[in-house]
């Protein structure tokens, strides 16, 4: 047989045994055109030296579809061009040293198992990223065609049956996250939540590593928890809840705290991002099993999301957790201590509640995506949020989002329920006044001093945290310049 | 107590004018106001007796507002709230929903606790008032 060393790489035959430029494999496709079918996908490039950014692409292509790094004869075994990833557009972002690319992927939809994420990721995420021949690669996004989407059921309820759950409309929710997240007794921890919820919250939350430590175990935790949560409902006459961490070392032992939960009347438990895709599924099947709230939180997500060339933007993420199907996940807040460019999270908060997302480079969202009336996604704001910003939030993040005051209610100086009557009262004030008409944004600080004029608590939450700020620059932000969408 | 259900509980008591505010808010919306009141309070009371029916094609608060004026004389001693629908594909719910009529007195609820075994504990939420028929309760 003819060897590949045997003959230049113009007159080599495509089937002939050893290495060959993936772009001659038939991974880069630039007469493709996708289809309906497609799912799409949008990588950031940032080639080696020397490197040629279609190779770099048709080896991405290659590399999370069929090809590995020589020719082998068994493909001939298959109709191999149905199962190539074919990356069909490459672009240079403009400004970028070293050069960046977007390189947009085609993908068969029978290369992915019906209703499994896991899957999905594994072949878009699972064995590219370590390239040699690229500097750094990025997913910022996925066109997700409506035929793989009708494959999952997505949040256990979504936005809607929430807030008829909770029996609450027409203003953000509001909640915190139980500090010291760390350290206190389950009989102390129970403290914070009824006194929180009681001032006026809607909800409290675990943290993210608020499991079961040899100080707050979570039978005792839950107990306490939901004592707090009880007491605080026959005081205000609301639907109050506390997210109860379920997350655990096994399915096994988040199951038995799920069902504990259950069992003491809670509405809501809570996951981490950290158990995985596949416990995620499970989880979001037995919350709707159970007719229970999932709360996600993202832990861990920066390690990946953050760096704009390198990993896999948290719109994906965003995408992928809505697919699985939770009713919360934590997108950012824009004026808190987390990383978040406004445009950014615009879009983010767009994918996890719109019924459309269309392609818009202000927002990052590089293809058109149709959710085809799947249940939106609460988004959460948490991290160095408090009400003197009640305005700049509500005009960022919209009504549907859960606003997490954890140190803004518990540092207050008049105690944890006041500083969660401030947030209610500026929550509150600040839709009433964008309700009749009030330029809300610019009038904000002047709305909640007039609404602090009838709540000591309010005056006294400005007072304290009326200056903070957190002024530093993003490290991601969508490409300024527009880019040409490749699908109609 | 202070029952806080609705947007606007943590605000002082809504003016007819500030009331006939959101009504125009939530009509120019495409929203359709409604009127429910009730004498059973309890959070998961989800049907209030409706104030006749959603107004679909109302253009004017003002004569929303007199429907809330008719239903506050009839049932000075109920909760009354106003909510507003959107009947939009992806909403299909209310979207604003608020009290504007509450009994003078509200003397709130009682947390009745089963205790079982293990620590674990059974609540039941029971507002005083209920203890009473309908129409006696809040001084008839």
């Amino acid at each position: 047989m003819e060897q590949a060393q045997d003959v230049s790489p113009k007159e080599r035959p495509r089937w002939v045994s050893g290495v060959i430029p993936y772009k001659e494999m038939g991974y880069y496709r630039p007469d493709y055109e996708p289809k309906d079918t497609d799912i799409l996908a949008a990588f950031r490039l940032t080639p080696q030296p020397g490197v040629d950014p279609d190779e770099a692409a048709a080896a991405v292509a290659g590399e999370s579809s069929t090809a590995t790094w020589t020719v082998v004869w068994t493909d001939r075994l298959t109709a191999h061009e149905n199962y190539q990833g074919k990356a069909y557009q490459v672009l240079e972002v403009p400004g970028t040293d070293p050069k960046q690319y977007i390189a947009y992927i085609a993908y068969e939809l029978d290369l992915f198992e019906e209703g499994s994420i896991p899957n999905m990721s594994s072949s878009i995420i699972g064995n590219v990223f370590g390239f040699k021949a690229l500097k750094a690669l990025r997913l910022e996004d996925l066109r997700i065609p409506t035929q793989y989407l009708k494959t999952f059921q997505g949040p256990p309820h979504g936005v809607v049956v929430e807030r008829e759950i909770l029996n609450k409309y027409g203003r953000p929710l509001l909640g915190a996250t139980t500090k010291p997240k760390l350290g206190l007794s389950p009989r102390n921890y129970g403290r914070v939540v009824y006194e929180a919820l009681r001032g006026g919250l809607d909800f409290t939350k675990d943290d993210e590593n608020t499991n079961s430590q040899p100080f707050n175990r979570w039978r005792d935790r839950y107990l306490y928890c939901m004592e707090a949560v009880n007491r605080a409902v026959e005081v205000t006459g609301e639907v109050k809840g506390h997210y109860l961490n379920v997350t655990a070392a096994t399915m096994e032992e988040m199951y038995e705290r799920a069902e504990f939960a259950k069992e003491l009347g809670s509405v809501i438990i809570m996951i981490d991002l950290t158990i995985g895709f596949t416990a995620m599924g499970s989880m979001s099947k037995w919350a709707r099993d159970n007719g229970m709230i999932l709360h996600l939180h993202r832990a861990g997500h920066s390690t990946y999301t953050r760096q704009k060339t390198h990993g896999v933007n948290f719109r994906v993420i965003a995408k992928w957790c809505r697919m699985i199907g939770v009713d919360h996940i934590h997108a950012g807040t824009v004026v808190g201590k987390l990383e978040g460019d406004p445009g950014a999270i615009a879009g983010y908060y767009a994918t996890c509640r719109d019924d459309r997302n269309p392609h818009d480079p202000h927002l990052g969202h590089y293809f058109d995506q149709d959710w085809i009336h799947m249940p939106g996604v609460m988004p959460v704001a948490s991290g160095g949020i408090h009400a003197g910003q009640m305005h700049q939030l509500l005009h960022y993040l919209g009504e549907d989002v859960v606003l997490q005051f954890g140190g803004g209610t518990i540092g207050h100086p008049m105690g944890v329920a006041a500083g969660a009557a401030a947030n209610r009262v500026a929550v509150e004030a600040m839709i009433q006044a964008r309700n009749e008409g009030r330029d809300y944004l610019k009038e904000g600080p002047e709305i909640l001093k007039r609404a602090a004029k009838r709540s000591r608590e309010l005056q006294a939450a400005i007072d304290v945290w009326g200056d903070v700020t957190f002024d530093f620059e993003s490290t991601d932000t969508p490409d300024v310049l527009e880019m040409p969408t490749p699908v109609s | 107590m202070r029952i806080t259900q609705g947007t606007f509980s943590y605000l002082p008591d809504l003016t007819d004018e500030e009331i006939e505010n959101q009504l125009s808010y939530g009509i120019a919306q495409g929203w359709a106001p409604s009127i429910e009141f009730t004498d059973d309070p309890h959070p998961r009371n989800v049907y209030w007796e409706m104030w006749g029916m959603p107004m679909f094609d109302i253009v004017d608060a003002a004569a929303a507002l007199h429907e809330v004026r008719r239903c506050r004389e009839a049932f000075p001693n109920h909760y009354v709230r106003v909510s507003l629908y959107d009947p939009t594909l992806g909403r299909q719910t209310t979207a604003l929903q608020f009290l504007v009529n509450r009994p003078d007195d509200e003397p709130g609820f009682s947390l009745d606790r089963l205790e079982t075994a293990d620590r674990r504990i059974n609540y039941t939420l029971r507002p005083y008032a209920a203890r009473k028929p309908h129409g006696s309760r809040y001084g008839g």
